[in-house]
């Protein structure tokens, strides 16, 4: 968690949820690239999140993608995020005694357009949450700034404000996070994604 | 054509990252802590029962990582067990056991005993020789009347009257060893399992948050989900939110959803059309 840094958080609005995170990879203390991708489109409606040891967010991102077109293949529909949650759940299980080293985080809109967010710690405990999660190596900075910026039926715009912010002022105080953000909001009818400016130090 | 495929199902554990996550802590990474659940989960045989109870916060290290999680797991139709320890695996042991028990009732064609699920889960904790952190509570009833049991996490058991376990046991116990009867009623064996709880909730810091309670009888069970909130949040007296157009957006991009309605229409036949017609 802490060798290449990285922070993820999901909110929930009223009929919208959104997403972000940092940009940064590091290897420890040294800056790499500030174009990492760490969220992932599942399904139109639906992303991961996947902050975490780099060389494992890329092997989980690979077979998320494998394993939700299988699906897709297999049900002829789209994933349910709350499925989804449970198939990243048992994947990490799987591994309980040799982990992936990861958090995954999982924010989308059901069938009905209800709001779903969950997060899972490294061996695939869900932890599902009506307001918000965090993930990565700011999660204490995180919980600090949802837990006070965050209210319930926050409107799309108002929601990726209270997001931004949050992200932004809590990797402000990691050293291992930051270096630029993005933040997507899932709405029934659209999904923006938005790069944030940010302190670059 | 499924030999090239990665293999899916397989069952069972993978240790393919042990070497690797050995090897990382070796050279000193630190690695990153599961979800436990610092738990109080305490359950009782009154007259007519069993009444199970649990805190509901989850913890990673001191931090609180879920404020109203749930210990109280289904196994069967008459049977409900809490978890303490990891708290995936009290999650993955007992969903996996409760399918193993609904397996095993389609099989027989009777409900299952509470020995069975505990024999089942003290087997497979003991084959995994503590490594699969779970500390249950088992409570239902059977055939045999009213069961509890606690399971350990190296797979030994106990049948009592009154157990509680967790880091929240000891401020438990203590609530139930000075005011535990035999054939207590309903009404004062759910108050005092909600007493030991937020005996826990208190003055144990793994523990916090709200009361789960779960009563079992012979032919009901009631699931009692935030029976007592001794923790409402208080109300925020300010709005934090900010104007719109505080951050700076770098760049935007929108992607519009479009609903794609997939229709039948029926296409009319003339009767000039006749196939069968030479």
């Amino acid at each position: 968690m802490e060798y290449n840094g990285g922070a993820v958080v999901a909110m929930v609005g009223k009929n919208c949820v959104a997403i972000a995170c940092d940009k940064r990879l590091g290897v420890q203390a040294m800056t790499i690239s500030t174009e990492f991708k760490k969220i992932f489109q599942a399904t139109p409606k639906t992303y991961l999140g996947l902050p975490g040891l780099a060389t494992d967010v890329q092997t989980l991102a690979e077979k998320f993608r494998f394993k939700i077109n299988m699906y897709k293949l297999k049900e002829e529909r789209e994933i349910e995020p709350r499925t989804l949650a449970h198939l990243v759940s048992s994947t990490l299980y799987e591994r309980r005694f040799g982990p992936w080293f990861t958090e995954p985080v999982v924010a989308g809109l059901d069938k009905n357009n209800n709001p779903f967010i969950c997060n899972t710690d490294t061996i695939g405990c869900i932890n599902f949450a009506k307001d918000f999660v965090v993930s990565g190596t700011s999660t204490n900075q995180l919980y600090g700034m949802c837990e006070s910026l965050w209210e319930p039926d926050l409107e799309p715009e108002d929601l990726f404000e209270t997001i931004s912010q949050a992200l932004m002022n809590a990797v402000d105080r990691d050293c291992l996070a930051g270096w630029g953000a993005e933040v997507v909001v899932i709405t029934p009818d659209k999904i923006i994604t938005r790069t944030l400016k940010s302190r670059m130090d | 054509m499924t030999s090239r495929l990665p293999s899916q199902a397989k069952g069972g554990f993978n240790f393919d990252n042990h070497v690797r996550n050995a090897a990382m802590e070796g050279k000193g990474a630190a690695l990153p802590k599961a979800t436990k659940t610092g738990t109080t989960i305490v359950g009782l045989i009154y007259k007519d029962g069993v009444v199970l109870g649990a805190d509901t916060r989850a913890t990673a290290g001191p931090i609180v990582a879920d404020k109203n999680c749930e210990k109280i797991h289904y196994l069967a139709p008459n049977m409900y067990c809490c978890g303490a320890g990891t708290a995936a695996d009290t999650e993955m042991t007992t969903s996996l056991i409760s399918s193993q028990l609904e397996l095993h009732r389609l099989a027989t064609g009777r409900q299952a005993r509470i020995v069975t699920a505990m024999t089942l889960l003290k087997q497979m904790l003991f084959k995994y020789q503590g490594h699969i952190g779970a500390a249950l509570i088992l409570g239902g009833v059977d055939i045999s009347g009213p069961q509890l049991y606690t399971i350990y996490p190296h797979g030994s058991t106990d049948k009592l009257p009154y157990v509680t376990m967790g880091s929240g046991s000891l401020n438990a116990m203590s609530v139930f060893e000075s005011r535990w009867t035999p054939n207590m009623d309903r009404e004062s064996a759910i108050e005092l399992v909600k007493d030991a709880i937020e005996a826990g909730i208190f003055n144990d810091l793994g523990s916090g948050s709200n009361v789960d309670v779960v009563v079992l009888t012979k032919d009901k069970v009631d699931v009692l989900r935030n029976y007592a909130r001794p923790n409402e949040r208080g109300v925020k007296e300010a709005s934090y939110v900010f104007r719109r157009g505080t951050t700076q957006v770098l760049k935007t991009s929108i992607r519009d959803m479009v609903d794609i309605k997939e229709t039948v229409e029926s296409i009319a036949t003339s009767t000039a059309m006749e196939v069968d017609a030479v």
